[in-house]
């Protein structure tokens, strides 16, 4: 029996449109890959932790009101973590739907609206959430500087 | 561009049906996430209206929606933590039913003991 032959493209000569590592995309869809990943391990502990707090401690979800996030949001510690969780759950679910779209969407036109759409979305909600965690206020005033009712203003 | 698959059946079985549930889960967790950023943004209107909008996930209905939530979010966790398995660990691949039904165990276990507790908590005594 004689040796076989390993034939092209072993050879490592591929024809350029065979090529995986075309220049234009880049690593992109790798490093998606990797963040999906590495995202989701961070947000099973952020999540559970989150659930955990906010809904199967003390009085679970009936102590939730006002004073519970005023409370929570006084501790840099409480609020590093919902920025986290924000960041974090937002881009690994806008890549997931992002995916979905690529998949399911054969229109060249209608994944573009319909990314279009989902980023326009994703900004919109991180920029907003990391505002209201940041410029959250535990006294809020009305336009008078009077404090509106159910905040939590020091005694005068 | 091919305009007519000409089948979408998959090849069945655990791979299949995790992927399936991976992904519809996903979508309701994000449809979940991008509402419960905008509610909780009312924290800056003023504390009645966050109270207010508040109050409405505490109703015995919402308490049973929640619950359907948690459930999604458990399921698409511990998958998760398989498929990560799946592409890094060695025998990952060879390992995936095994692991699916681990994930669906695990998945009985926490709701069991989330749905007991949650439920009665916005069930009961308020």
């Amino acid at each position: 029996m004689t040796a076989t032959q390993i034939q092209s493209p072993r050879s490592g000569k591929i024809s350029p449109q065979y090529r995986r590592n075309g220049a234009s995309k880049g690593n992109f869809e790798m490093a998606a890959w990797l963040f999906m990943r590495l995202s989701g391990v961070v947000l099973v502990v952020l999540i559970f932790g989150h659930l955990f707090v906010n809904l199967l401690v003390g009085d679970g979800i009936h102590a939730i009101d006002f004073g519970f996030v005023a409370g929570k949001w006084a501790d840099p510690f409480w609020q590093f973590w919902d920025l986290a969780m924000l960041w974090l759950a937002m881009l690994h679910g806008t890549n997931g739907v992002r995916t979905i779209i690529n998949d399911y969407a054969e229109k060249d036109s209608s994944r573009f609206w319909l990314k279009a759409v989902l980023y326009a979305a994703t900004a919109v909600i991180i920029i907003l959430g990391t505002l209201v965690i940041f410029t959250f206020n535990p006294c809020p005033l009305d336009v008078n500087g009077v404090p509106l009712p159910g905040g939590f203003c020091p005694a005068a | 561009m091919p305009t007519k698959p000409a089948g979408t059946l998959y090849r069945g079985r655990e791979g299949m049906w995790s992927w399936v549930g991976h992904r519809i889960t996903g979508v309701v967790i994000f449809f979940f996430l991008l509402v419960h950023v905008l509610d909780t943004s009312l924290v800056r209107v003023s504390p009645e209206a966050y109270t207010a909008v508040i109050g409405a996930y505490k109703n015995p209905l919402m308490a049973l929606g929640e619950t359907g939530l948690v459930a999604a979010i458990v399921f698409h966790a511990f998958n998760g933590l398989r498929i990560i398995a799946v592409d890094f660990w060695k025998k990952g691949a060879k390992y995936q039913r095994q692991m699916l039904w681990t994930v669906l165990a695990l998945w009985v276990v926490v709701m069991v003991g989330f749905s007991i507790r949650h439920l009665s908590l916005a069930l009961g005594g308020h």
